[in-house]
């Protein structure tokens, strides 16, 4: 029942999957913080750039922008990312940049949903007591900030995981674009859906378990 | 201009500001610059590849319009199939009867862990193998389906926030007039709840909407990316104009989605005859995955 797995490379292509996720996690996770930091700087240019990037990008769908990436930035304008000639590693290096841009907009919000979370008397009582603009940052504002983007960064990592899937439109060899072989050439359709949902649920769920299990753990009491 | 993080400033961080601002100004102009360069390198900002979209009407009327009639009819399509969906599921995650409670939280969990494009992969081959739908209807089928299975669970889980956010006193008044759970649910709070949820509801939509691209670029479903595929190759490999004009009809569409669902939450925030209760645009974020898993509030339904 299970023999037809040999034929295909799913492990590789769970793999492929991780890869992608990880990677764009990272990724998305330093231009995100770069975001944020300028959408709440005091700086007007670098908050509108901020603004206008993360409201643009959050309102393009992931689809449009992975095939752009491909179509337009590799075959129009010829960029390779350093992949060479391997056209494998073009896409999957495209995949990870597509994934990156548009993750990074929804880590900008919660980072900023989570510095809103930290009331102005926080930052006021801390400037009473003499405290400098670097100790109310570093001291009062940041740790309360980023025990409660945990959540929402927990969020953003599994939608991510997910979104993977979407750089099947661009030919990378992950989990989906397997199953759509596996379902286009065995007659298993039922047997193979149950698998992948698996593989996607044993992703997906212990993540968001423990991650919502640690923001809980370190969630400021108010 | 002071926030939390920073106070009123003084001469000294004035003038490092400008310094920022002009360094920034710097280096945005240096990366237009070097993106224009590109474009004009390779020929893409010559007007034979734009001029289609400004004179005459044969691109709009043959690519975008129908594109984008097809991409608002599987929305809306999901939509109207999965709300009722979710809130029969959402309920029943209320439910006080442990049979109907862990059933609908699985399929709930399971649904919301599966990404849309599997189960529109799966849907395409389920219509090909088990109905006799015609293979030209077929992609749309499959990507109502694959988003009303993931909508419907994320709806169901809106409806129970939009449950769970109402007061206490809501329930617990409408038991001690003597509702029957039936009634309490049916009179006061799903009344509420539905406009407490409305703003949450709408921005949904914005995910739904850009979700039907996927259709276009794996399933062979006729929406408005897909159709900016075809017209690209139309007029010759045309490939930055097309993907820029179908990005801004996305971004148009979706940016007035969100600004109608700011605008609900802020109109519901103010008014007075309800009981204040609002599931905000923020909040779906933090439902669509805060408690996967995590304990069921059951309390107070």
């Amino acid at each position: 029942m299970f023999d037809f797995l040999q034929d295909y490379d799913l492990a590789g292509a769970v793999w492929t999957t991780v890869q992608l996720a990880v990677l764009s996690a990272v990724g998305s996770l330093i231009w995100g913080t770069v975001l944020a930091a300028m959408r709440v700087g005091p700086v007007p240019l670098m908050r509108g750039f901020g603004t206008a990037y993360v409201n643009i990008v959050r309102n393009i769908p992931l689809t449009v922008i992975i095939l752009f990436a491909s179509l337009g930035l590799n075959q129009t304008l010829g960029i390779t990312l350093g992949g060479g000639g391997d056209f494998e590693t073009i896409n999957f290096r495209l995949a990870v940049l597509g994934l990156t841009l548009y993750t990074s907009a929804f880590v900008c919000e919660a980072l900023r949903s989570g510095i809103n979370t930290v009331p102005v008397g926080q930052a006021e009582a801390a400037r009473a007591i003499g405290l400098s603009f670097g100790q109310v940052l570093a001291n009062i504002v940041l740790p309360q900030a980023f025990r409660s983007s945990v959540v929402p960064l927990a969020n953003v990592l599994i939608a991510l995981i997910k979104n993977t899937t979407v750089a099947a439109a661009i030919g990378v060899a992950e989990t989906a674009l397997v199953m759509k072989e596996m379902i286009e050439n065995e007659a298993q359709l039922l047997l193979i859906s149950a698998i992948i949902a698996l593989v996607f649920v044993v992703l997906t769920l212990p993540t968001g378990l423990f991650l919502g299990w640690v923001g809980k753990k370190v969630a400021v009491k108010r | 201009m002071s926030s939390v993080l920073y106070d009123a400033q003084g001469p000294r961080a004035k003038r490092r500001n400008i310094v920022f601002t002009v360094v920034f100004l710097v280096a945005l102009a240096a990366a237009l610059w070097w993106v224009i360069d590109k474009l004009v390198e390779k020929d893409q900002l010559e007007w034979a590849k734009w001029e289609m979209f400004f004179t005459g009407t044969e691109a709009w009327s043959t690519y975008i319009w129908p594109g984008l009639e097809n991409t608002l009819k599987a929305a809306v399509l999901a939509v109207i199939i999965a709300l009722p969906l979710g809130a029969v599921l959402g309920i029943a995650r209320l439910s006080d009867h442990v049979w109907v409670r862990v059933p609908a939280a699985i399929v709930v969990e399971f649904f919301r862990s599966i990404p849309v494009l599997v189960l529109m992969i799966f849907g395409l081959a389920l219509f090909s193998e088990y109905t006799s739908v015609s293979s030209d209807d077929r992609p749309l089928y499959a990507v109502v389906t694959g988003l009303v299975l993931y909508n419907a669970s994320v709806l169901a889980e809106i409806v129970r926030a939009g449950i769970l956010s109402l007061p206490k006193g809501q329930s617990e008044a409408a038991m001690a007039i003597g509702l029957r759970k039936n009634q309490l649910m049916r009179l006061v709070l799903l009344p509420q709840a539905v406009t407490a949820m409305l703003p949450a509801i709408v921005s949904q939509l914005v995910v739904i909407v850009k979700d039907t691209a996927l259709g276009g670029a794996v399933l062979t479903f006729g929406e408005l990316l897909a159709s900016a595929n075809t017209m690209s190759a139309y007029y010759g490999a045309n490939t930055i104009a097309s993907f820029t004009i179908v990005a801004l009809i996305f971004i148009a569409l979706n940016f007035a989605l969100t600004t109608f669902a700011s605008w609900l939450e802020a109109r519901l925030r103010r008014s007075k005859r309800s009981t204040g209760a609002v599931l905000g645009v923020e909040d779906v974020d933090d439902i669509n995955a805060a408690e996967v898993g995590g304990p069921h509030k059951t309390d107070g339904v």
